[in-house]
């Protein structure tokens, strides 16, 4: 009996969140971090199982705190490193995923989202978290956030979060909310000659930190991971290029700030990920997640009944999708954004869209509850009337 | 006129000419304690990789020491070493850091690590106070001591960190001041040796902040004050509660052999990538 735990290519039916753990192993990960949480305990269930028998290991940690901590240690030693948790664990995750954000770190963060705030609702999705991974560490910096709205998304974003996190040296978080984690499907799992995988550039052989630029590079420093003899300097504190803590120099703390942010938003367009289904004239459904299958859904029937109503499903939250929704805009007739909680990115849509065409919020009925695609229309027909 | 070099500067950063720690201070007794502890080894700085957290101690390694260093947020070094050696166990990875940062806000992954028995040595430098934020009261500080947010005494009852983490299960625990530096050496030699989690709890002098507020004075004061008042684990094991109220009880707390998690991990992957070399040659 094969001790590779790993799913066979082909196609299966299976939950979101063991589709995630495979995608996760596919991509080349080989170190994850976590503490149990509801709804996004079963990745790392999964994962404890599939690491060991390719020379990785899951660590279960006493906290979040440890688990993010432990991950970024582990990406600094070289490691492919992931956590995964909810919204809770995010909250308690805030702090690191600065230190991450300021130490260039590569790292994936699962955060399969359940109704907040405080304990909540574990088990019941809402996405709740959507400012909370781009604004709740302290300070200025920019991160990247994908949307998956399917077991198959939850397969295939894992895998492009690592690769967007080894190609820039940054925290990516792969958003599900719980009805995705804990949703069962068809996931097709391709030949690992099929998937592209991307590793970080690591520093040039005995060289020392004063003769290289190790962070702050908005074309993505080379990382002079740990155990090459880089003597590299890693501090959380306001830094230099090379690593060297500066506290008093007005420019190094512009740049500590400002570069990688610009590294991220240099490189949005390879970033950035939509789709678009719309036509001249549309209503624009603009949503992401599971919310996207609702505005999908709910676009179909309307255009059954000779409605002009198309979609723009964000696969990307962060960095924003900001061209993206302002071209959808100048050729929509009206836009609504169709959100999961209160409406945590409208006012950034908003922001992209209103001087081109109305622009409308609607939440779900009953928050936590999916988006009814038959009061979606009810919702189009109220605007149009 | 000739110039001699410190024996350990081949161990610091050449551009790194000054530290950040006051006159009088203990962190450069723990500095060269733990420099010399890898001289004296033999071994290479390209081996380790430091972490530490935030606090005065915390800028032993950082950016002194020529080696990789991770110097990280409050209260996690442990934490994110845990990381560093299970994603590279070849490497010996050592946390520097205080009292404040290793058992109050970070308390529990120390003892956690402890428990897990990975393989770290933490040279853990407790000094009785919060220096760098200003000379606030530490879950270590002397019950009655007036400090800065103890105005009226301290009313709590400091903690004892080696007795702690040998409870936790911890294979290696040593407590020494700054008094005693080849002793302290010593241990930590014996800390990065050990296969496993080790933590060397090293007492040291804050004269501007512990000192001032104990009214025992400068560094040379406190020195003399740890001279005076260390006992060592045997001898003290023979003296009553009240005999021993304000001694610092020195020496070795735990020293025994006791399986890794690193080492483990290492073993299963091993294990398992071979039955599954043998199921796809057969």
């Amino acid at each position: 009996m094969s001790k590779d735990n790993r799913l066979p290519p082909g196609t299966h039916f299976m939950m979101g969140n063991f589709a995630l753990a495979e995608g996760a192993v596919a991509a080349g990960c080989n170190f994850v971090a976590g503490y149990p949480i509801t709804p996004a305990s079963e990745i790392v269930n999964r994962l404890s199982v599939l690491l060991p028998p390719i020379g990785g290991g899951f660590l279960q940690t006493e906290d979040e705190i440890s688990a993010i901590c432990s991950a970024i240690g582990a990406s600094w030693s070289g490691a492919k490193a992931m956590t995964a948790t909810s919204g809770p664990g995010i909250s308690l995750m805030q702090e690191n995923i600065g230190f991450a954000a300021a130490t260039e770190t590569p790292l994936v963060i699962v955060d399969v989202q359940r109704m907040g705030p405080s304990t909540g609702v574990p088990s019941v999705g809402l996405a709740g978290d959507v400012i909370q991974v781009a604004r709740g560490s302290h300070g200025d910096y920019q991160i990247i956030a994908l949307s998956p709205e399917s077991p198959q998304e939850m397969f295939d974003m894992v895998i492009r979060a690592f690769n967007l996190a080894e190609t820039y040296r940054v925290p990516v978080f792969v958003m599900p909310e719980a009805f995705t984690g804990h949703m069962r499907e068809q996931v097709v799992i391709p030949d690992p000659s099929e998937i592209k995988l991307t590793s970080r550039k690591i520093s040039e052989p005995g060289t020392d930190p004063l003769s290289r630029q190790d962070f702050q590079d908005p074309d993505v420093a080379a990382m002079p991971v740990f155990g090459h003899g880089f003597k590299s300097h890693v501090t959380s504190s306001c830094h230099d290029a090379h690593g060297m803590r500066n506290l008093s120099d007005p420019t190094t703390m512009h740049n500590f700030i400002t570069k990688p942010i610009e590294k991220i938003l240099k490189h949005r367009d390879d970033i950035v990920e939509t789709t678009a289904d719309y036509n001249e004239g549309d209503i624009v459904l603009m949503a992401y997640g599971s919310v996207s299958r609702s505005a999908k859904a709910a676009a179909t029937i309307a255009r059954k009944e000779g409605l002009n109503v198309g979609t723009l499903s964000l696969k990307t939250l962060w960095p924003l999708a900001d061209r993206e929704m302002a071209a959808a805009a100048q050729k929509a007739s009206r836009v609504i954004v169709l959100e999961n909680n209160t409406g945590q990115l409208f006012p950034y849509i908003k922001a992209e869209t209103a001087e081109f065409c109305p622009v409308d919020f609607m939440g779900p009925k009953i928050l936590g509850q999916i988006h009814d695609p038959a009061q979606v229309l009810s919702f189009i027909k109220e605007k149009v009337s | 006129m000739s110039v001699i070099e410190h024996p350990l500067r081949k161990f610091t950063r050449p551009h790194v000419k000054k530290t950040t720690t006051c006159p009088g201070c203990g962190n450069g007794i723990v500095a060269q304690a733990i420099l010399r502890s890898i001289d004296e080894l033999g071994l290479n700085m390209d081996d380790f990789v430091f972490v530490s957290g935030i606090g005065c101690s915390a800028w032993i390694p950082s950016p002194l020491f020529a080696a990789d260093t991770l110097h990280t947020t409050h209260g996690r070094p442990v934490a994110f070493a845990t990381g560093v050696k299970l994603g590279r166990p070849e490497s010996n990875v050592m946390v520097a850091s205080g009292d404040g940062d290793l058992t109050a806000i970070g308390g529990n992954h120390l003892i956690h690590a402890a428990r897990r028995n990975i393989d770290l040595t933490v040279v853990l430098v407790n000094n009785g106070i919060y220096g760098m934020t200003g000379g606030q009261a530490a879950p270590t500080t002397p019950r009655g001591l007036t400090t800065i947010t103890s105005p009226y005494g301290s009313m709590e009852h400091a903690l004892n960190i080696s007795e702690m983490i040998t409870a936790a299960g911890a294979p290696y625990v040593a407590r020494w001041t700054t008094f005693h530096p080849r002793q302290l050496a010593r241990s930590i030699k014996k800390g990065i040796q050990k296969k496993g989690f080790a933590l060397i709890e090293a007492v040291s002098q804050c004269p501007v902040q512990f000192g001032r507020a104990s009214k025992i004075g400068k560094a040379v004061n406190m020195l003399q004050h740890f001279k005076d008042n260390s006992i060592r684990v045997s001898k003290a094991a023979e003296m009553s509660e009240a005999e021993l109220q304000g001694k610092i009880i020195v020496g070795e707390f735990a020293d025994k052999e006791k399986v890794e998690l690193s080492s483990q991990w290492i073993e299963l992957s091993k294990q398992m990538m071979e039955e599954e070399s043998c199921h796809v040659k057969s």
